[in-house]
């Protein structure tokens, strides 16, 4: 009986569901993908480097996972709390006719079982079909072979999502019992007669807030541009709480101003329903504040995280040609380790490699170059600070300052760097270069630069020849990773003090052929049984980078659809609900003789401001502060962001779209009900 | 004087075959420009539905309905709209103010639907405001004022379009007789010196007095028609 009477109820209050039915599902569906990425044909299709990749990338979806699940299980719980207050007037009839709490509680049990059954079954149905597209896309981005397709489904995933789904049902049926015995019957019966008031805010403290909204913003936006200083991690921090706060104030103070506004254009707010369309948004804003606010943060992550996924993604792909101009480069340590007894670390790597039966002449086409760098512990990172070493210290202080500094004679470098294709350096007699590409140590060294350090090196001392750091490297990688490296005469090197430190050896492979280039690797991977070298091969790089590629891109478009659903469906819901709130008012309306067009404008108008508000100002945050994340992600090679604008615009176009597309529909179709 | 609204035969059934009921019996009858009609009837008599039926929110079953020469029970879509924007004025007995809206902003609204120009609107809303006695409250929130004060600003709503006809459905079934008597003798005022025609639904004798002639339903039909002539108020209600 209980439960004929949830499902009538449920079927009654279908508009009000429907959103948050189709939420649940596309939440069960998209946790479902995401963790059956793993079960894919895909994963016997590729090399074994690249299935390590793709085991990090699981690892990394599982704890995003988490995350999501945080972030649904606050939507469902928020969204359902949501939908038992609109209730309210109900449970006050049951209460009076005599129904116990305990009664109303299981009602609602079986309202929230049968809601999470029928979401758990569609969303995974849903999910098992949508991870086979899935699957095409990531044997498209791993450059799988996937001539073999079968259709696969994840009972290990499907498992996951029903735990989890069923643990955030089980909050929900919680919270709802929870929410059920504190409130007492007068208030259940009167809720529907809530005195409607819309204050007016003091407009000299909004227009003052506004401002002041407007002023911190702006201060946001210029530190992340960098205009106001560098920027460490407190400062970040600091930012991102100024950030939030203003966003805050900014819809705070727009709420109070956003009538006057109107009111002061006469002839606009005179025509035809603006200024009940104002009005209606005057007396909603009110109570949006806060979650316009979250909405508006949540869309900013949602815009920075599928644009820089995407942008990461070109970079490294772009990045990689010039970074890998040979086919190998290897690189061992001539310091006695652990690792390396005294004997093989006084070897070069042409010695070791030749010593190992790998003959370098044979397997390398002509050309190959092998250079030495030093290093001394009389020269760590701290004592090439020079004049500024306390101020970087503890502006910096959670560097390994003890780390020795790495030092390449000029000669040497310059060979290496003619074998890669990259420029070549001179320098006076007591001069020195020093190279870094990875951006956050660069600012380091560059104030140190700046400030004319001189370096200390067999009792003579040199001086920079450039006032920053420059471009440069000895070892491939897959990105710009060169944390510093200097350049000293030839002469620097006589006197004793500096000891062989790493060897580098970059050539081309004579093989061709992509299975001798791995037979190759293989040979040299047994070479390194004795002791560790480092093979850098263009292959590894592609795969690596691929590899990185991909799940940047997987992370982004999970955080970002499931942020985007979430901001999306909370909007969807008040505005629905508040449609009903509203019937009456529209068919006031009605009565007056206004037009149905003239309605359907009105509330097109209403819910589309509602939507696109809190989308405009994360707009404008994300514009400020993506270019903040390239920067901290070091991307220098900056590819064109005009794809990933695109796509990150269109992503959003489609799914936000969509949702306002529904809410406008079920609004309308709410209001024009007799 | 001519005749603005001709209400002839028209029934209204509610229900199905098996279990049919007749709201509105056969009813005609006719109103002049400028006149004053009240319909009283006990609840259920279908004095409502017939209010209904004249302002278009309802349909008949059969018969006609001319308002201003014009067959309304035909219009349909945004020709009823336009027809109840410019032909009828409204005033309801729970006042059917928009809550969100102040005073001035409700009865400005009801001209900018009909695209009046901003500097017109400004100039007719103070002035039926004045007309009414709610200048002083123009700034304020329905919920800020008392039933009667609602009520004028209805009434200033449902005038300021210029109406062919006002329709009051028990415009003083939720005032105190104070407030009642305040808003019917504004009802008065702008028949009189507007020669705006109302027809007030009431069952109410003491409200349905200030009507020229009184219509009386029961069960669907009018039974009876009294005429004030030339007495006053006082002498008709005795």
């Amino acid at each position: 009986m209980l439960f004929k009477l949830s499902l009538r109820n449920l079927r009654k209050s279908v508009q009000d569901y429907t959103i948050y039915f189709l939420t649940l599902v596309l939440g069960v569906a998209i946790f479902y993908v995401f963790n059956a990425l793993d079960s894919q044909g895909v994963m016997q299709a590729v090399s074994a480097s690249t299935r390590e990749i793709i085991k990090l990338m699981l690892t990394m979806l599982a704890g995003v996972s988490v995350f999501v699940s945080v972030i649904l299980g606050f939507l469902i719980i928020y969204a359902n709390n949501f939908l038992i207050r609109k209730r309210k007037k109900e449970f006050g009839v049951y209460m009076t006719l005599g129904m116990s709490r305990g009664s109303i509680s299981r009602i609602l049990l079986g309202e929230t079982a049968a809601i999470g059954l029928v979401s758990l079954a569609v969303g995974l149905l849903i999910g098992v079909f949508a991870s086979q597209l899935m699957s095409i896309l990531v044997a498209k981005m791993f450059e799988a072979d996937m001539t073999s397709y079968t259709f696969v489904f994840s009972p290990r995933a499907a498992g996951k999502t029903v735990i989890y789904f069923g643990i955030m049902y089980l909050l929900v049926i919680f919270f709802n019992a929870a929410a059920i015995s504190r409130y007492k019957l007068l208030d259940l019966l009167t809720a529907g007669r809530k005195n409607e008031q819309a204050p007016m805010k003091n407009p000299l403290l909004s227009g003052i807030l506004f401002v002041l909204s407007l002023g911190i913003l702006i201060y946001c936006y210029l530190s992340v541009l960098g205009l106001l200083g560098t920027v460490n991690r407190t400062r970040v921090l600091i930012l991102i709480g100024l950030g939030c706060l203003g966003t805050f104030l900014f819809f705070w103070s727009l709420s109070g101003l956003m009538l006057r506004i109107a009111q002061a254009g006469k002839s606009f707010y005179l025509r035809e329903l603006n200024l009940f369309v104002f009005r209606q948004m005057n007396s909603r804003i009110n109570t949006m504040v806060c979650s316009m606010t979250v909405i508006c943060l949540m869309l900013f992550l949602t815009i920075g995280v599928l644009s820089c996924g995407v942008s990461i993604n070109q970079s490294l792909t772009a990045e990689l040609e010039s970074m890998t101009p040979r086919d190998v480069c290897i690189s061992k340590s001539l310091e006695t380790t652990k690792n390396q007894s005294e004997e093989d670390a006084g070897k070069n790597i042409v010695t070791y490699l030749l010593q190992q039966g790998f003959d370098p002449d044979l397997a390398f086409q002509d050309g190959y170059t092998e250079v030495i760098t030093y290093a001394t512990p009389n020269l760590t990172w701290e004592d090439t600070l020079g004049p500024v070493k306390e101020q970087v210290m503890e502006q910096f202080s959670m560097l390994n300052w003890s780390q020795r500094e790495e030092l390449i004679p000029l000669s040497q470098y310059n060979k290496m760097a003619s074998c890669y294709g990259i420029p070549t350096y001179e320098l006076g007699e007591n001069e020195y270069v020093l190279l870094c590409t990875f951006d956050s140590m660069k600012v380091i060294r560059d104030i140190s630069l700046q400030a004319k350090a001189s370096l200390q090196v067999n009792g003579r001392s040199y001086i920079p020849k450039y006032a920053e750091c420059q471009e440069g490297y000895v070892n491939m990688s897959s990105s710009r990773s060169t944390l510093g490296l200097y350049i000293l005469p030839d002469s620097a090197f006589e006197g004793g003090e500096l000891l062989p430190y790493c060897g580098y050896l970059a050539a081309d492979y004579k093989a061709k052929a992509m299975e001798e280039m791995l037979d190759m690797e293989e040979q040299l991977a047994k070479a390194s049984d004795h002791t560790p070298l480092y093979v850098v091969t263009k292959q590894t790089l592609r795969e690596s980078s691929v590899g990185i590629s991909a799940i940047m891109t997987f992370i982004a478009l999970y955080l970002g659809i499931i942020f985007l659903i979430s901001s999306a469906a909370i909007l969807a819901l008040k505005e629905l609900s508040d449609s009903s709130d509203n019937r009456d008012r529209y068919r006031i309306l009605r009565e007056m003789g206004a037009d149905q067009a003239m309605i359907r404008k009105a509330l097109f108008r209403q819910i589309g401001i509602f939507f696109l508000l809190p989308l405009s100002l994360a707009f404008i945050h994300s514009l400020f502060g993506v270019q903040f994340v390239n920067r901290m992600l070091v991307i220098i090679n900056q590819v064109s962001q005009l794809g990933s604008i695109l796509f990150t615009a269109g992503f959003i176009l489609l799914i936000y779209g969509a949702y306002f597309l529904a809410t406008y529909q079920g609004s309308r179709r709410i209001i024009e009900e007799e | 004087m001519s005749m603005i609204l001709c209400v002839s035969n028209i029934e209204k059934y509610y229900g199905n075959k098996g279990s049919m009921t007749k709201a509105i019996d056969n009813i005609s009858f006719q109103v002049q420009s400028g006149e004053f009609v009240g319909i009283m009837g006990a609840s259920g008599s279908g004095k409502t539905t017939l209010l209904n039926c004249i302002s278009t929110i309802d349909r008949v079953t059969s018969g006609e309905i001319l308002v201003g020469g014009r067959d309304i029970t035909r219009l349909r879509g945004n020709a009823l709209n336009k027809f109840r924007r410019e032909e009828l004025g409204f005033v309801f007995q729970d006042f059917h103010l928009l809550d969100t809206l102040t005073v001035y902003e409700n009865i400005a609204l009801a001209l900018s639907i009909r695209h009046v120009s901003p500097r017109e609107i400004h100039k007719r809303v103070l002035q039926s405001a004045q007309k009414l006695g709610i200048s002083e409250i123009l700034n304020k929130y329905p919920y800020q004022i008392s039933g009667g004060e609602k009520q004028r600003t209805a009434s200033a709503r449902a005038l300021i379009g210029g109406p062919k006809l006002i329709l009051a459905d028990e415009p003083t079934g939720a005032l105190d007789s104070r407030a009642s008597r305040m808003l019917l003798d504004c009802f008065s005022q702008i028949n009189q010196e507007l020669g705006a025609t109302i027809l007030m639904v009431t069952h109410d004798a003491f409200t349905a007095s200030y009507a020229s002639r009184i219509l009386f339903i029961k069960d669907g039909r009018i039974f009876t028609e009294v005429r004030r002539g030339t007495e006053d108020r006082k002498s008709f209600f005795n």
